[in-house]
């Protein structure tokens, strides 16, 4: 994309979709966005009806528990609930969009979980031990100390693949193992308060803490989460970057072939999501616990869950939000469903499952857009087979040759 | 050293190995398939939750280890209808799946027994131990075959049985078509679609058993998310081993040993969170040097570029 008349007619053809799109009738257009939106919300529809099955052989009665459940996400006195669904999706939709900045290049990166523990703990521990007296440098300082922290884990997993071979997948979920016991390590040890019961850090002086905005109860990840979002969708529909970025992820051979140095771009792909799902990190402790807490980012598994959202939701930034929100007040929700009728929350992380299993099963969503990496690359010799196999209904042509050419090449690696 | 290896250690050493081994050989079976499932976890959990239900509901522990075989299977069944018969992302499916058993074993925790974070009654029967005769006599080696459940010597059948299944029988040899080039095998009447599930439901069994020889076997009681990340070493052992059985079985080994010997250093007094630490450690350090020892061999052997 180095030529500046290729980029313009890019930029043009783009610009025509938009104008063909605001030229639509509202109606074909609602009707176009729900057909999109139409497997996950058939999805959705029936896990909830597992989860009324469950809720009633609990013995609680399903219609009670579920207008508990939407009182809990969305009611409450001054908008408490929806705040409280609110906070909890920006979490949520915080990891989703890490996890998808680096799957949309073609990154799994399933190590965002321990991106986001080491995130927090970094920024914690700068919060409390930098010799600045400034707070607002304070602030700044742990927030990028953690996502440096969160960036350099993802990254190590990075090398890691391209150096060792190992499967990134493999080597970024088993990178959380580590980081979660580090952490807990180091606010169970050396920088335990010893003044509280549990194994936290201090608490943050009060004027390195970010408060709720106004007076409502959202947290300052909420804005930021926010901002976030607009920001990616921006880099990948406006910059050469984001664009590459994309090239990569939906056509890997073809990007290779236009001369893209796709280790160098994985690198800084992996560095940017482990930084983001650090800077979550750092803001729940900066603008929410104001500590850190071991077990405050993984109990809740807010990013297993943002990964379930951003796999739902396609890996663009809009859909995963929007599955986040979802995801966010079903977490809110069954919290106040326990509260009001007894059904245990868990009951949440079935219907989410369930959710993504049924959407799955459908061949909607999918990790496997490099389909047709080249053999070069380091692909994981382990299992090549299901790729083929896999989703035939998501990819139309060309990639089956493809990746069974890559399966036999890599099938005689010792 | 000698206060680090003693009797009560080489003891332990069978019983962290089994449930990975036995849940390895069940990735073996699918990897060969060419189903890539990182369900395992999932699987021994659901196994682990349903043995710990039924023996404490029946009072007998090998009621409990079938119903854990049971309740792994069902989860591959499930897995099998939404990755192998609708063609659904297995990554995706495995990682809902393990989202799916977290969340049930813990509801069915709460609203089966109200307990919260760990069920631990008298009334859950653990499974019987016994000892080898012979091989329990034996100098050093002697403790590794006293005192260990059924299931942990089921890992030495079950492990010739694979063997034996994917290489000398001709089951073994449809599977691995399937694996290898699943057109081929559906050309020469092979279901490629049946053979997957086949590996998926009796990878399933040997998962539920794995969850059953924790639960019920190294204890006797269940911990919300008590497999605590064995079933991704599992996964890690098989892709070591390149899906065969026998190799699958010493990475299991190595593993497993690892695992003992971070309880048994915490026992020693070592920072818990640590210690728990150093079976991912030691398997990402397994990775590392075997995927560094590849790419030198490819860079040597100097191949052409494809």
């Amino acid at each position: 994309m180095s030529d500046p008349a290729e980029r313009s007619r890019h930029r043009a053809g783009r610009r025509s979709q938009v104008l063909d799109w605001l030229r639509t009738h509202p109606r074909d257009r609602l009707r176009t966005v729900l057909g999109a939106a139409r497997p996950a919300l058939t999805a959705i529809a029936a896990a909830l009806t597992l989860g009324a099955g469950l809720i009633a052989a609990v013995g609680a009665n399903p219609i009670e528990a579920y207008a508990a459940l939407i009182d809990g996400a969305l009611a409450g006195k001054g908008l408490h609930n929806l705040h409280a669904t609110l906070n909890r999706a920006a979490m949520i939709a915080g990891a989703a969009l890490a996890a998808g900045l680096a799957l949309r290049a073609g990154r799994f990166n399933i190590g965002v979980e321990g991106q986001m523990v080491l995130g927090a703990v970094a920024a914690a521990l700068t919060a409390l031990h930098l010799p600045v007296s400034s707070p607002l440098v304070t602030i700044a300082a742990a927030i990028a100390a953690g996502m440096l922290a969160g960036g350099l884990w993802a990254l190590l997993g990075e090398i890691l693949e391209q150096r060792a071979r190992v499967p990134l997948l493999i080597g970024t979920l088993l990178l959380n193992y580590p980081a979660d016991s580090l952490a807990s390590w180091l606010v169970g040890h050396p920088f335990r308060d010893r003044m509280s019961g549990m194994a936290a850090t201090a608490r943050l002086p009060s004027e390195i803490r970010i408060d709720t905005l106004g007076d409502t109860h959202l947290y300052i990840a909420v804005p930021a989460v926010a901002l976030v979002a607009v920001l990616l969708s921006g880099f990948f529909q406006r910059t050469v970057w984001g664009y590459e970025a994309r090239m990569t992820g939906l056509a890997p051979l073809f990007a290779r072939a236009s001369g893209l140095h796709q280790r160098r771009q994985a690198l800084a792909v992996m560095f940017a999501s482990g930084a983001l799902a650090g800077l979550i990190g750092a803001l729940a402790v900066v603008g929410e616990h104001h500590r850190y807490i071991d077990g405050m980012l993984t109990r809740p598994l807010y990013a297993w869950t943002g990964i379930m959202a951003v796999l739902l939701g396609g890996y663009g930034p809009g859909a995963a939000v929007a599955a986040s929100l979802f995801f966010g007040g079903l977490h809110a929700g069954a919290a106040g469903m326990e509260r009001a009728a007894s059904v245990p929350r868990e009951i949440a992380r079935v219907v989410l499952a369930s959710v993504i299993l049924l959407v799955a099963a459908r061949g909607q969503a999918s990790t496997q857009r490099r389909r047709d990496r080249p053999p070069a690359d380091p692909t994981p010799p382990t299992n090549p087979t299901p790729t083929a196999a896999a989703t035939p209904s998501a990819t139309p042509t060309s990639a089956a040759p493809a990746s069974a050419a890559t399966n036999s090449a890599s099938e005689e690696e010792p | 050293m000698s206060q680090l290896l003693d009797a009560t250690f080489v003891e332990s050493i069978p019983r962290f190995v089994a449930p990975i081994l036995l849940a390895a050989q069940g990735g073996a079976l699918c990897h060969r398939a060419g189903v890539f499932n990182i369900a395992l976890e999932g699987m021994m959990l659901c196994g682990a939750f349903a043995a710990v239900a039924v023996s404490y509901a029946l009072g007998s522990a090998l009621a409990g280890a079938l119903a854990g075989a049971l309740a792994g299977a069902l989860v591959g069944a499930v897995f099998a209808a939404a990755s192998v018969w609708k063609r659904g992302d297995p990554i995706v499916v495995s990682i809902a799946l393990n989202l799916l058993a977290s969340g049930v074993t813990v509801f069915a925790l709460r609203s089966l027994f109200g307990v919260k974070g760990a069920f631990d009654d008298p009334g859950i029967a653990a499974l019987p131990r016994f000892d080898i005769p012979l091989l329990a006599d034996l100098p050093y080696l002697g403790p590794l075959f006293e005192n260990q459940t059924i299931l942990v010597w089921l890992t030495v059948p079950v492990t010739a049985a694979v063997w034996w299944l994917m290489f000398r029988h001709p089951l073994g040899l449809r599977l691995r078509g399937v694996g290898e080039h699943p057109e081929a095998a559906r050309s020469l009447g092979v279901s490629v679609t049946g053979m997957r599930s086949g590996a998926l439901l009796a990878c399933g069994a040997l998962c539920g058993l794995a969850g059953a020889q924790l639960a019920i076997g190294a204890v006797s009681l269940f911990v919300e998310d008590m497999t605590a990340g064995r079933g991704w070493i599992a996964v890690v052992a098989v892709l070591l081993a390149g899906g065969h059985p026998l190799a699958v079985a010493a990475v299991a080994v190595l593993f497993g040993a690892v695992d003992s010997l971070s309880v048994r250093v915490q026992g020693l007094g070592a920072p818990q969170q640590l210690t728990e630490a150093l079976p991912y450690v030691v398997t990402l350090a397994a990775l590392v040097l075997t995927g560094l020892g590849r790419a030198r061999a490819s860079r040597d052997r100097e191949r052409p570029p494809p």
